[in-house]
């Protein structure tokens, strides 16, 4: 079935775009889990109550190897995938709702469900409906709506569009847990220092040493990424210790006063 | 303080879109100085230019480089990215 003039699959959908300095975020998303619809194409005709048995093998940890022409080394991978839905079946197409791990193929998926079910099958359509916290709402928007933002805001001077179409970058870190802190403790932050417990105001519950939090200034700002050493709960027990090691800082220096240097000179 | 009850809906605001459902703890009572920073939704156009990002719905046929390639010149920027590749050659 190579070649048959099958050409390549449409691919569209969800695609965060950082701009700036924003782009210190994009590691992160590029490590989030993706949402897909698919439509795969079946060669033969199949069963349908076997068709489910086998998408339904394919939940779970399974092993990939890259395709030919993909830009990582070819090794044996395992991906997780966390759930296929059969959304609608039309023989020879059967449209699927996957979601997976970050790094998953899923031309390749379908074509392994195919080869399982003895038949072949290719991808025939995907849309990313969903990577970390983008997904398919009012926020998307397509490469015309942006540019006719941009028109309207150089040419109208009237910003209104445009400011819809950027979110602010706090956005890209939306769907991971949360802490809040101090004023006087911003400063030493985008310095480089690790969260101390005393500069924290508020911390969401339920946050696990080893997970990855993002520190935000009571305004909202987003200001660093880091991994949790202590657990919410502890964080609320204990009045010292390191409770964040920073791992990435986003805001610029200079914003925040340099609070503690000021204090260790007294 | 006024400013520190936005800051905080702005917060509540990303748990909402970033579908976090958990509860916030109240550490130490505090308030923020409005002379420092700024609420993320005061910020200007050229401020989000640089700490902003698109939700882009990116349209089959060009590959994410070239969409990105297209947006930095559009929007004039030294620097933009992607987060997570959607190639029509190998997804």
């Amino acid at each position: 079935m190579k070649g048959g003039g099958r050409g390549h699959p449409k691919v569209s959908g969800v695609l965060p775009i950082a701009l700036g300095s924003a782009t210190k975020v994009i590691g992160l998303l590029m490590l989030s889990n993706k949402e897909y619809v698919a439509i795969m194409q079946l060669h033969k005709p199949v069963n349908e109550k076997r068709l489910r048995e086998v998408v339904s093998e394919f939940i779970g940890r399974i092993y990939q190897k890259p395709p030919v022409r993909s830009s990582v080394k070819r090794v044996l991978r395992i991906k997780e995938v966390y759930n296929i839905e059969i959304l609608e079946i039309d023989y020879p197409y059967v449209l699927m709702r996957i979601s997976c791990q970050h790094g998953t193929y899923v031309r390749k998926l379908i074509h392994d469900i195919g080869d399982v079910l003895g038949v072949g099958a290719h991808m025939r359509e995907l849309r990313r409906v969903k990577t970390g916290p983008f997904k398919e709402d009012e926020t998307l928007i397509t490469l015309h709506q942006l540019s006719e933002a941009l028109y309207v805001y150089k040419e109208l001077k009237d910003d209104s569009l445009l400011r819809k179409a950027i979110l602010p970058i706090e956005y890209a870190v939306s769907h991971l847990p949360k802490i809040a802190v101090l004023d006087g403790a911003v400063g030493a932050l985008t310095h480089g220092a690790d969260l101390a417990v005393p500069g924290i105001a508020m911390i969401h519950e339920g946050i696990r040493k080893g997970d990855t939090v993002a520190i935000f200034t009571l305004k909202g700002e987003l200001v660093a990424i880091g991994q949790a050493l202590m657990h919410s709960e502890q964080v609320v027990e204990v009045s010292k210790g390191i409770a964040v090691k920073i791992k990435r800082v986003i805001m610029p220096r200079g914003a925040y006063p340099r609070q503690w240097k000021k204090k260790q000179l007294k | 303080m006024e400013i520190t009850k936005r800051g905080i809906e702005f917060l509540q605001e990303l748990d909402t879109f970033g579908d976090v459902r958990r509860k916030w703890i109240i550490k130490k009572e505090a308030e923020t100085d409005p002379k420092y920073g700024k609420l993320p939704r005061d910020r200007t156009i050229n401020e989000l230019l640089d700490y902003g990002i698109i939700n882009l719905d990116k349209p089959p046929g060009p590959t994410s480089h070239e969409v990105v390639a297209w947006i930095k010149k559009l929007l004039n920027l030294r620097k933009a990215g992607h987060g997570g590749t959607l190639e029509p050659a190998h997804p």
